[in-house]
């Protein structure tokens, strides 16, 4: 192939690998930098002296992390949080699509309608905080899970898939042979949706994951503070329990908060990034079905 | 007489569907209760906007007071400032970061070798699944004017260090392009995806016809890919006065507070810190309508002109 190129065509993709490789690292180098950051010692950090390797590698900004206590219950609450929310998601969308997608639906157009409209126009910030705590959700666990119960987006790519990519003779041979709804849904056509499963589910467990506005508006009572929450504190406004105490270790100690930030980093991301690798492959089949007008 | 009659039958009807279709409309029925819940009540919740409310005597109890929220909202000091901020990074934000994406999909889409490409392509989507807290977070340790590594790396051509978050000035600017790094890989997957739908015979032709590698981006790679570029453009031209609450929210502080505070952020301030419900509805509200008159009006332009539209 690249001898065939013609002496143009070959300066051209030499630019573009260059050009590419650039993206790469102005992308790929905060994220090696953080990563590099929580396994060093802090004068090094601090000291700007950090380029491409650890220096003094050692694991103490990540002991200090999982001494936190605030740090254990955010991962709690958070995890609890997304296997949760993710599930009622996950029930409530696929029984919306699916009986949206069916031509048999009744008032399937005004139905359609009264979902799509939401993406145009709500009622806003404060409507909705009212709503929510006149149901009495504020400073509960419901309070992160049920106002964000379905997104209209994820809905719509998940109703665009099963019309386009699910036959009608499928699921009618299904209703012949005496499925009914349910049966259909569960037999023939939730098995022939993984690829949109498995993206929407990602969408939503990463939703999950980082939210932050809902805890922000509906807890008050720290038990309950997702992770995300705890991040803030920490990263952003240097609240740490650990640091204080005796004035010995003080100076040890803040240096070691700074490298600390980094390693929280780490760990309050890597269930997202464990997660990726398993849904990369399904992204762009996901993403296009939602670019078909529905 | 035949009134009744249609109505005996439309009653009938509506008997039938319901008895026959029973289980796809129990199907919809919670999906439909929660958007009736919290997206419809919210709805009728506007009103607040025009009421001095009052937890006790309800909303529909609550005086009504006419336009007074926005008057208060138009002869404030700050409103023009609000309006501004959140325009202009909106702004900077589609002239920035709108066309990365698609320049970073040409690039990937032209580029020799299957496996670089993958390889890039999984990079640049990697900062999309990082949180706002952890971005935020990122941005106040790189951006610190003692530590940081972007000042650092500054010193060594002789810069003195700048406290880019410490002052109004570089505020909108580490917005938007601390959003390009992390969006930019994530947004060229849908024009990667329109790239990979386009004819082949065509790149064929154009060859043919005498087309260098540039020309053929210009004249087959961009045509191609235009009714995706203008559809999500309009998307973008609807949601111009509505950026993230949480990213503008995160990286304020009192010092670049004059460049920072959108309507989101206010009306979170106005209505939920300080209880102003009334006036911080009024202000969402203005920010809805602004929203849905823009996406309209991008809608019917792109319609007209590029025959492309999302309704």
């Amino acid at each position: 192939m690249w001898k065939k190129k013609s002496r143009g065509d070959k300066t051209f993709d030499i630019i573009l690998i260059i050009i590419s490789v650039l993206i790469m690292i102005v992308i790929a180098y905060p994220l090696y930098f953080v990563i590099i950051a929580s396994f060093s010692q802090p004068e090094a950090v601090l000291g700007g002296r950090l380029r491409f390797l650890p220096v003094g590698f050692n694991v103490e900004s990540y002991k200090m992390v999982l001494s936190e206590r605030k740090v254990w219950v955010g991962y709690r609450n958070t995890l609890l949080y997304t296997v949760l929310g993710t599930c009622i998601n996950l029930v409530l969308t696929t029984l919306a699509a699916y009986a949206l997608s069916r031509k048999d639906m009744p008032w399937r157009t005004p139905l359609t309608f009264v979902i799509s409209f939401t993406m145009l126009f709500g009622g806003g910030m404060i409507p909705v905080y009212l709503v929510v705590k006149n149901l009495g959700l504020t400073d509960t666990i419901w309070a992160m899970v049920i106002p964000n119960a379905i997104a209209t987006y994820n809905l719509l790519v998940m109703k665009n898939y099963f019309q386009s990519s699910i036959p009608d003779e499928l699921q009618e041979a299904a209703a012949i042979d005496g499925c009914n709804h349910f049966q259909t849904l569960a037999k023939v056509v939730l098995p022939l949706s993984t690829p949109i499963i498995a993206v929407i589910l990602l969408f939503y467990a990463v939703g999950h994951w980082n939210a932050f506005f809902n805890a922000v508006l509906y807890l008050r009572n720290q038990e309950l503070f997702p992770l995300q929450i705890i991040l803030r504190d920490i990263l952003l406004q240097n609240s740490l329990e650990a640091v204080g105490g005796d004035l010995t270790g003080m100076y040890e100690k803040v240096m070691r908060g700074e490298t600390m930030k980094y390693a929280l980093i780490i760990v309050a991301s890597a269930p997202v990034i464990a997660m990726y690798p398993f849904v990369q492959k399904y992204f762009v089949k996901g993403i296009m079905v939602g670019a078909i007008k529905g | 007489m035949a009134k009744t009659n249609t109505a005996i039958v439309k009653k009938k009807n509506t008997g039938k569907i319901l008895k026959s279709k029973w289980q796809l409309l129990a199907m919809f029925a919670v999906p439909l209760l929660w958007y009736v819940i919290f997206c419809y009540v919210p709805m009728y919740g506007i009103q607040l906007a025009f009421r001095d409310y009052n937890p006790r005597l309800g909303i529909l109890g609550s005086p009504s007071v006419g336009l007074k929220w926005f008057r208060q909202f138009f002869s404030s000091y700050y409103w023009k400032d609000i309006i501004w901020n959140t325009f202009s990074i909106s702004l900077y934000s589609i002239v920035i970061g709108f066309p990365i994406p698609i320049i970073l999909a040409i690039i990937i889409n032209e580029l020799p070798g299957h496996k670089f490409k993958k390889v890039l392509q999984n990079i640049t989507y990697i900062p999309h699944f990082i949180s706002i807290v952890v971005l935020c977070g990122m941005l106040y340790l790189f951006l610190s004017p003692q530590y940081g590594i972007i000042n650092t790396f500054l010193g060594m051509f002789g810069i003195e260090p700048i406290g880019f978050l410490e002052s109004s000035r570089y505020f909108k600017g580490v917005y938007v392009l601390s959003e390009v790094w992390q969006e930019s890989g994530w947004s060229s997957i849908i024009y990667i995806a329109a790239l990979a739908g386009i004819d082949p015979s065509l790149y064929e032709a154009a060859k043919i016809d005498g087309a260098g590698r540039f020309k053929r981006i210009i004249h087959v790679s961009l045509p191609g890919i235009t009714p995706t570029i203008v559809t999500l453009l309009i998307l973008k031209i609807g949601q111009i006065m509505s950026i993230g609450f949480e990213k503008a929210y995160l990286l304020q502080n009192d010092l670049n507070l004059k460049s920072s505070e959108i309507i989101s952020t206010l009306v979170y301030k106005q209505g939920i810190l300080q209880g102003n419900l009334g006036y911080a509805t009024a202000v969402g509200l203005m920010n809805s309508c602004l929203n849905l008159l823009l996406i309209i009006a991008a809608n019917r332009f792109c319609k007209k002109f590029f025959d492309t539209s999302l309704w």
